[in-house]
């Protein structure tokens, strides 16, 4: 168990700072790239919608109000970069007296449980079959089942959602097709709702698992053939340990720690997929959220919502690059 | 002079013997064959499409409406009909002219962007590998940052904002992106290599930097790189695609992602109609497994300790 040093944490958390500064500032900016001043673009783009929009005149006095057009830029640069840190996202005006926070606040569980165990299951069946492709004591018959398993590999998980949805939600009725727990159902820690939500979050994961382990599987292969070829694997067998210790302590011990750095670089495309797929199955996370928030052409929701997903990966990058240097304590020696 | 010339084509003979009869040749490799010839099978049908079929038909009202593929019947028992070999959707588009039309849109995208991408991340890669120091700081910086950010969340953010966007511009946004993980990678080979022995050769043989760059480093990475850009077009392509089931693109002709998104629009699912979005799901999903097969050969061509794993 090494220490942090200082600059490796330093600079993780400057990334992480940045990131997020990154995210406020563009979303800042964005809006008034378009022609026009913010509000008139949604109000025409509001009235395109040509049906009957509620309380539409306190949804722009809200605006106004929140972007303070009349100051000078600065002071609404300023006061957009403290309203989005303290988390006030402002109103949504699809669902005018919610506020997006409220909205965010309740998908954001259902995301982070879909990708987290999503990516726990590719990331341990991934590496596993990599181990399992470059190791000598492999049986022949996995050595060919698993690059098969491996063809869809790099299909979009979203499209990869549209077939399995067909084959197994519409052909062969055994999942269902949508939603992230049974209808009607109330939210409640009882082991049916439970259940109802593994069962209805089985297809979803499986269409990001499915396409994603294989890229793993081809990195952590890689890895292995590397170590192979080093001494101490020669000093390992020459020992006579046993070649089971020897895969799992010498070999996948020091392959998996490229792997965790890959994950972390991987984070974002990951989320880009699983915001994809949650629509798909119309899942009520933060990409349902955000495709509601397109289809009612409601700008502060899609802006807090994507706002939050990324301060969440950047989130769970850190975290990732935090817990590093536990499993690699040369990156603690290294001071970087 | 007949000595010399039997000598050349001695010299000539045996390279290029070597190159073509001996079967080690890292070029005949399955991975990249297959997957190179996939995708000129692709553009050959594309070709082919454009000759001989009217694309005038991809435009919305110019067939019957949701015609079945031949040999299929839809929900009211209508028959496919040879005019309509892959059948329509359901605001009268041909399918196999939307197919003609749309996949170069969606792989050209993905060309643009990551070419723009790619060129970025050649230039600021080999900055920071060579010049060290502030410079490759701050790359370093803005490449975490940009990589970290999940890209398809800022592209939704500038297209709900901006009005019509076309691909070019849909392009040059995704590319905003497509830097990052090129000079990243880039930046690392080109750092290992800065040490290796030739290279410290060349500097001490005083080559300046520039030419140590493009004739001593540059030739020993076109192999990565040729694999980078493949990956990186993958990616393109993913934010493309990712765009386009949201809604975002062309809409009078539309590319794969557009129509599979109006598939969904219109409940296609439930009506059955699998050759509306399943056709081009399968073909945008053969695309990503050819270029994934092209990634793969290239990688192990350019590393031969993957290629001895086999």
């Amino acid at each position: 168990m090494g220490v942090f040093s200082f600059n490796y944490l330093l600079r993780r958390l400057l990334v992480f700072f940045l990131t997020i500064w990154v995210a406020a500032t563009l979303i800042f900016i964005i809006p008034r790239l378009a022609p026009g001043d913010p509000i008139g673009a949604m109000i025409a783009r509001m009235s395109r919608q040509e049906g009957f929009v509620e309380n539409a005149d306190l949804i722009i006095e809200a605006w106004r109000k929140r972007f303070g057009l009349d100051d000078p830029l600065y002071v609404q640069y300023f006061r957009f970069i403290g309203n989005t840190l303290r988390l006030d996202l402002g109103y949504s005006l699809a669902n005018f007296p919610a506020k997006v926070s409220e909205l965010v606040g309740r998908a954001l569980p259902w995301t982070i449980g879909l990708v987290g165990i999503a990516t726990a299951i590719f990331f341990t069946v991934g590496n596993l079959c990599g181990a399992l492709l470059a190791w000598r004591r492999t049986p022949r018959l996995l050595k060919i089942m698993i690059p098969i398993s491996m063809t869809f590999t790099s299909v979009p998980p979203a499209l990869f959602s549209l077939l399995l949805v067909y084959i197994f939600g519409f052909l062969l009725p055994i999942f269902p097709q949508v939603g992230a727990y049974g209808r009607g159902m109330v939210p409640e820690f009882t082991l049916e709702f439970f259940g109802s939500v593994l069962y209805h979050g089985f297809l979803p994961a499986m269409s990001i698992v499915l396409v994603t382990f294989g890229f793993w599987a081809l990195g952590m292969r890689g890895m292995m053939v590397t170590i192979e070829g080093e001494d101490y694997m020669i000093l390992a067998q020459a020992k006579g340990l046993k070649p089971f210790y020897v895969l799992y302590r010498y070999m996948i011990r020091n392959a998996i720690l490229p792997q965790m750095t890959a994950l972390a670089v991987s984070i974002g495309t990951l989320v880009n997929g699983s915001v994809l797929v949650e629509i798909m199955f119309t899942y009520n996370g933060m990409g349902s959220l955000i495709y509601s928030g397109i289809a009612n052409q409601d700008f502060g929701l899609i802006q807090g919502t994507s706002f939050i997903l990324i301060v969440t990966s950047a989130l769970a990058v850190l975290i990732i690059d935090l817990t590093y240097p536990l499993i690699d304590p040369r990156i603690s020696l290294e001071g970087r | 002079m007949a000595e010399q010339s039997k000598d050349a084509a001695v010299a000539g003979g045996t390279k290029k013997a070597g190159l073509l009869n001996r079967f080690d040749n890292p070029w005949l490799n399955w991975k990249f064959l297959s997957g190179a010839s996939i995708m000129g099978f692709i553009f050959f049908l594309i070709f082919l499409g454009n000759q001989f079929w009217d694309t005038e038909l991809a435009l919305a009202g110019s067939s019957p409406l949701n015609m079945p593929p031949l040999g299929f019947t839809n929900w009211r028992d209508q028959e496919g009909i040879p005019e309509h070999p892959l059948g329509t959707e359901n605001s009268g588009r041909d399918m196999l002219a939307l197919l003609i039309v749309g996949t170069p849109r969606t792989i050209g995208v993905g060309f643009i962007a990551a070419t723009v991408g790619m060129g970025v991340g050649i230039f600021l890669g080999f900055l920071a590998g060579f010049v060290g120091g502030l410079v490759d700081d701050v790359i370093r910086l803005a490449t975490d940052v940009t990589i970290t950010i999940p890209s398809l969340l800022v592209l939704i953010v500038i297209q709900s904002v901006l009005p019509y966007i076309d691909l070019v511009t849909m392009a040059l946004l995704i590319s905003m992106f497509a830097w990052a993980t090129p000079t990243r990678y880039i930046r690392a080979q080109v750092l290992s290599m800065r040490e290796s022995g030739y290279v410290q050769m060349a500097r001490l043989s005083g080559v300046p930097t520039r030419d140590i760059m493009y004739r001593e480093i540059m030739p020993n990475l076109l192999p990565y790189l040729a694999a980078s850009y493949i990956g990186n077009m993958t990616g393109a392509i993913l934010s493309a695609v990712g765009l386009e089931l949201l809604g975002f693109g062309p809409q009078r002709i539309p590319s794969l992602g557009v129509s599979i998104f109006f598939s969904i629009e219109a409940a296609a699912l439930l009506r059955n109609m699998w050759w509306w979005w399943g056709i081009p799901t399968v073909i945008l999903a053969i695309v990503f497994i050819a270029l994934l097969l092209i990634n793969l050969g290239l990688d192990e061509i350019a590393n031969p300790r993957l290629r001895k794993a086999n």
